[in-house]
């Protein structure tokens, strides 16, 4: 099966204009995140399909908490589990482990909203998916498209 | 893909978004309101860390007793079950040492283990879709069986009360029932069907054969035998629309005289069911088991472990906000429900982990110890600190 297939002709969208934020250089600071940061983390992978913008994202850094809501490309996108793990596989590598993260379809975006969103929260479930190799690489995949 | 086990599904229900605060704050005025109500013990429990026992390489999942208290088996994303013992005869000394590694049995993930009633044999579901036996022969521990039949992870895994029976079930939706014949020999006596997602835990009653399940569908289903034997069906189902939760059902737990049980759910909520009801009684208008309380706004997050003592009459529950709470049944009760009953937070951990609570077991004897595991690949025993004997 190959994901590409399933939206052959994606809409690319521009990256708007960022907002400047200005790096502690103190090696001591505690270590806080904020959306641009998380952001900028998931731009890695799935940003050019405008899955996730930097509004989407919200931190709260006091209770260790993200949520990140995305938005498949189409209302029956079969990829939408799939693009919801890579990005919660991508933030367990790049937050510390007391962050709890909640990834989520932005509301009305999917058909089965309510049956993505369960999966994706459901961590036993993203804990066997992870132990299977084929999605392993289609997670991969997914998160090294930027970098090849 | 169509085993991938990570497409949609059909109808879940809306989770919470946010860490909302004020349900936080909510649960702790209404366990300190507590404090006033019936059984007067109020946040009087508290729970000393007796030690943290390290050694797994990633999460673990569950932990099981042995029956007699002397052996605590935890098993972990690693494949690997660890046997802990404690070289002092008291519970609470930190002397808690890994005896042995229990591994080469299993290719992924061990969900969850149970030992037999006899302590000999010790039970592990595998999201490698097997179950294993393990018995100790001659001072090692040997891998004297495989169950093989599940489509996919076998997710829990329990005796019934004799060791007569073991139940198993799957993200296939299926629990089986295996019979236990001499030699080790484990034979299927019957596949339930019923659930219609994933199953995550099964449990017996403590005395008699009364299966019950719980699953992602937000079910829990009963499950006895038929008259004439070997074949079994489901007689109860507690879910919506009746009262029921409305999330996934995570784990159960009978007390222990087996006319309540427990069930903790992703709904954030604990309820709790009278089952004192015969439900081998074949007559047209026999009695169901039936839901006593909803114990809600204490947890923040999905409540992935419950467990009600059998030493101590106090539930303890586990959840992804890293605490651990304990509630007891009050004793004076202000429920204008007949029959009904209310229960209050008698003491919490907040931090009982440095992140989920995967697993909370009490300590089959002993009433003052309580084990926990955690995404932080650790296992703790804790020390109930407080005055039990006001507890009925």
């Amino acid at each position: 099966m190959t994901p590409g297939l399933i939206n052959a002709n994606p809409v690319v969208h521009e990256t708007k204009a960022r907002s400047v934020r200005t790096e502690s250089t103190d090696e001591n600071s505690v270590d806080e995140f904020d959306a641009l940061e998380i952001f900028d983390i998931l731009s890695q992978s799935c940003n050019h399909l405008n899955v996730v913008s930097e509004d989407d994202i919200d931190v709260d850094n006091k209770s260790s908490h993200v949520r990140v809501t995305f938005t498949p490309t189409v209302q029956h996108c079969s990829m939408a589990t799939v693009i919801g793990l890579c990005i919660r596989v991508k933030l367990m590598r790049c937050l510390p482990p007391r962050f709890k993260v909640d990834i989520r379809v932005a509301p009305d975006s999917h058909a089965s909203e309510a049956a993505v969103n369960k999966q994706l929260s459901d961590k036993e479930r993203v804990a066997a998916a992870l132990e299977n190799p084929h999605l392993v690489e289609m997670v991969e995949r997914c998160l090294q498209e930027r970098d090849g | 893909m169509e085993n991938s086990g990570f497409e949609p599904r059909s109808n879940g229900l809306e989770k919470l978004s946010m860490v909302d605060n004020s349900r936080e704050e909510e649960g702790r005025a209404q366990g300190a309101a507590a404090e006033s109500n019936g059984n007067g013990i109020g946040l009087g429990l508290s729970l000393r860390l007796v030690q943290e026992l390290e050694g797994h390489l990633d999460r673990v999942w569950s932990v099981a007793w042995s029956p007699s208290g002397h052996t605590l088996a935890s098993c972990s994303g690693d494949k690997s079950c660890r046997l802990w013992e404690n070289s002092s005869a008291s519970a609470s000394s930190t002397t808690w040492r890994c005896q042995a590694v229990v591994e080469g049995g299993h290719t992924r993930t061990i969900r969850a283990c149970d030992w037999s009633p006899d302590g000999k044999l010790l039970a592990t579901a595998s999201f490698d879709a097997t179950t294993a036996l393990w018995e100790k022969v001659g001072g090692e521990i040997e891998n004297v069986s495989t169950l093989e039949g599940h489509d996919n992870e076998v997710k829990s895994v329990s005796w019934n009360s004799s060791g007569s029976l073991l139940a198993t079930c799957s993200r296939d939706k299926h629990v089986w029932i295996w019979d236990v014949q001499p030699g080790n020999e484990f034979e299927c006596m019957s596949v339930l069907a019923g659930h219609t997602q994933d199953v995550k835990f099964v449990t017996w009653h403590p005395t008699k054969d009364i299966l019950v399940s719980a699953s992602y569908d937000n079910a829990i289903k009963v499950w006895t035998e038929d008259g004439d034997g070997d074949d079994w069906r489901c007689v109860q189902t507690l879910a919506e629309p009746g009262p029921g939760h409305t999330s996934t059902v995570w784990a159960l737990s009978f007390n222990k005289d087996g006319n309540r049980l427990v069930s903790c759910s992703d709904d954030l909520t604990l309820m709790v069911w009278d089952t004192s009801a015969d439900l081998y009684d074949s007559s047209p208008d026999h009695a169901l088991w039936k839901h006593v309380s909803t114990i809600s706004g204490y947890h923040d997050r999905t409540i992935f472990s419950v467990h009600w003592s059998r030493a101590n009459g106090l539930i303890a529950s586990g959840a992804a906000d890293d605490s651990i709470r304990i509630f007891a049944e009050d004793r004076e009760q202000s429920s204008t429900e007949p029959g009904g009953s209310t229960f209050s937070m008698v003491g919490k951990e907040v931090k009982a982990h440095s992140t989920d609570v995967n697993c909370v077991q009490w300590h089959p004897t002993n009433p003052r110890i309580l084990a926990s595991a955690g995404d932080d690949g650790v296992v703790k025993i804790w020390e109930v600190i407080g005055n039990l004997s006001l507890l009925g």
